[in-house]
């Protein structure tokens, strides 16, 4: 049998891999709010970056290698599921005040991610206020929110594919999200800030983009 | 005559290697002469998993890690391979570092980190490429600055830059474009 009789009984195999289905995986979604904050990182040079979410290589490689940007990477996530596991959920609000040994107004930037959809309000306030503490004046926050309750506990990877467009990848979470955060809700968490932007997607997720005033 | 040849020929086609006396005194487990052989050949030293080194570790070939290093690690001009059992709490340099175990300390590389699946690093990096792969971990600060060199700061809008390639047949469009604005 030759080389391109081979090649033809390979594509017809019934459980050779379809170009559609392997990329049906994770769903790409709409940003409106990723361009702007974009904009507010690199009004500096050499912007620090602050990211709560589990680490994404491409998204590293993003921030760092288009934008010039010092990443730091610190994954609420796993301390969320690290405290449920351990019975210690109690301690979190706690825990998170001490969290950051970052300098006050060190930060230009801080990508939230969904982080307080999955936390109780006392942990919310707790890591809202440091948060608070740590962006400069004019540094900029972007959150997202979700507006209606999903089901099961998955957490979600946002991977950046350009400045328009993020990736979802779920993976398991120790917990649900927690009741929906109303608008004003969210306002009192970062009282010291200003809603600079904010856009209702149609994934009924709310993208919200906060500077602190000067 | 033909197996006459094959007899002195050595096994991998290459010249032989004179015999050494130098094998790497931190070669913890000692395989096969024909496999420490192979490694002398190659220039690369393996740190075995049964051996502990606490101090400085300096060098001037590629090395492989697979045992536990405290201290600091110096291979400026060479890879440095942190192996699936290999354990460091050390600060380290090199040309470049690839993790596959668990370093704790800061990394500072001059051409690319990259931290393998299963591989973690907690401590900051320092280098101007950075690779982490799903299921890696990592906890710290990663700057890619090269030294003197400014770095590219694209305007955002102008010209967009995918940092990964969006699947074909997953359209954006369809998903949920056209965020509605109503904040203020």
């Amino acid at each position: 049998m030759g080389l391109l009789d081979r090649i033809a009984l390979r594509k017809g195999e019934p459980d050779a891999p379809d170009a559609a289905t392997a990329v049906a995986v994770d769903p790409v979604f709409a940003t409106k709010a990723l361009r702007k904050f974009l904009t507010c990182l690199t009004s500096r040079e050499s912007p620090v970056l602050l990211d709560l979410g589990p680490v994404v290589g491409s998204n590293v490689s993003f921030f760092g290698e288009q934008f010039g940007c010092k990443i730091l990477v610190e994954d609420i996530f796993s301390d969320l599921d690290r405290h449920i596991r351990d019975a210690k959920i109690a301690e979190l609000p706690a825990f998170l005040t001490s969290r950051f040994s970052h300098l006050s107004g060190a930060v230009d930037g801080i990508l939230c991610w969904d982080i307080f959809d999955y936390l109780q309000r006392p942990a919310a306030q707790a890591l809202a206020d440091q948060l608070t503490r740590v962006l400069r004046p004019e540094g900029a926050l972007l959150g997202f929110f979700g507006t209606a309750p999903a089901p099961g506990a998955r957490y979600t990877k946002y991977i950046i594919v350009d400045e328009i467009h993020l990736k979802y990848r779920s993976y398991a979470a120790a917990r649900a999200r927690q009741p929906v955060l109303l608008n004003r809700d969210i306002i009192r968490l970062f009282s010291s800030l200003r809603v600079s932007d904010s856009f209702l997607l149609k994934n009924n997720l709310r993208e919200i983009l906060f500077r602190k005033p000067a | 005559m033909w197996k006459r040849d094959e007899a002195v020929r050595p096994a991998s086609g290459q010249p032989t290697a004179a015999p050494q006396p130098h094998v790497p005194a931190s070669a913890g487990a000692p395989g096969p002469r024909s496999e420490s052989t192979r490694s002398m050949e190659k220039d690369i030293v393996n740190i075995g998993k049964s051996v502990v080194i606490k101090g400085e570790l300096n060098g001037s070939e590629d090395l492989t890690i697979e045992g536990h290093v405290e201290g600091t690690i110096q291979l400026r001009d060479h890879v440095l391979t942190i192996g699936p059992n290999g354990r460091i709490k050390a600060q380290v340099f090199a040309k470049s570092v690839i993790v596959l175990g668990e370093v704790t300390g800061n990394v500072t590389a001059s051409d690319k980190v990259d931290i393998r699946d299963n591989g973690s690093v907690d401590g900051d990096i320092v280098s101007p490429r950075v690779a982490i792969a799903e299921g890696a971990h990592f906890r710290g600060a990663v700057d890619m600055q090269r030294k003197g060199v400014a770095p590219a700061q694209p305007k955002p809008g102008t010209a967009p830059q995918p940092a990964a390639a969006a699947p074909q047949g997953a359209a954006p469009a369809a998903a949920a474009p056209a965020g509605q604005r109503v904040g203020a």
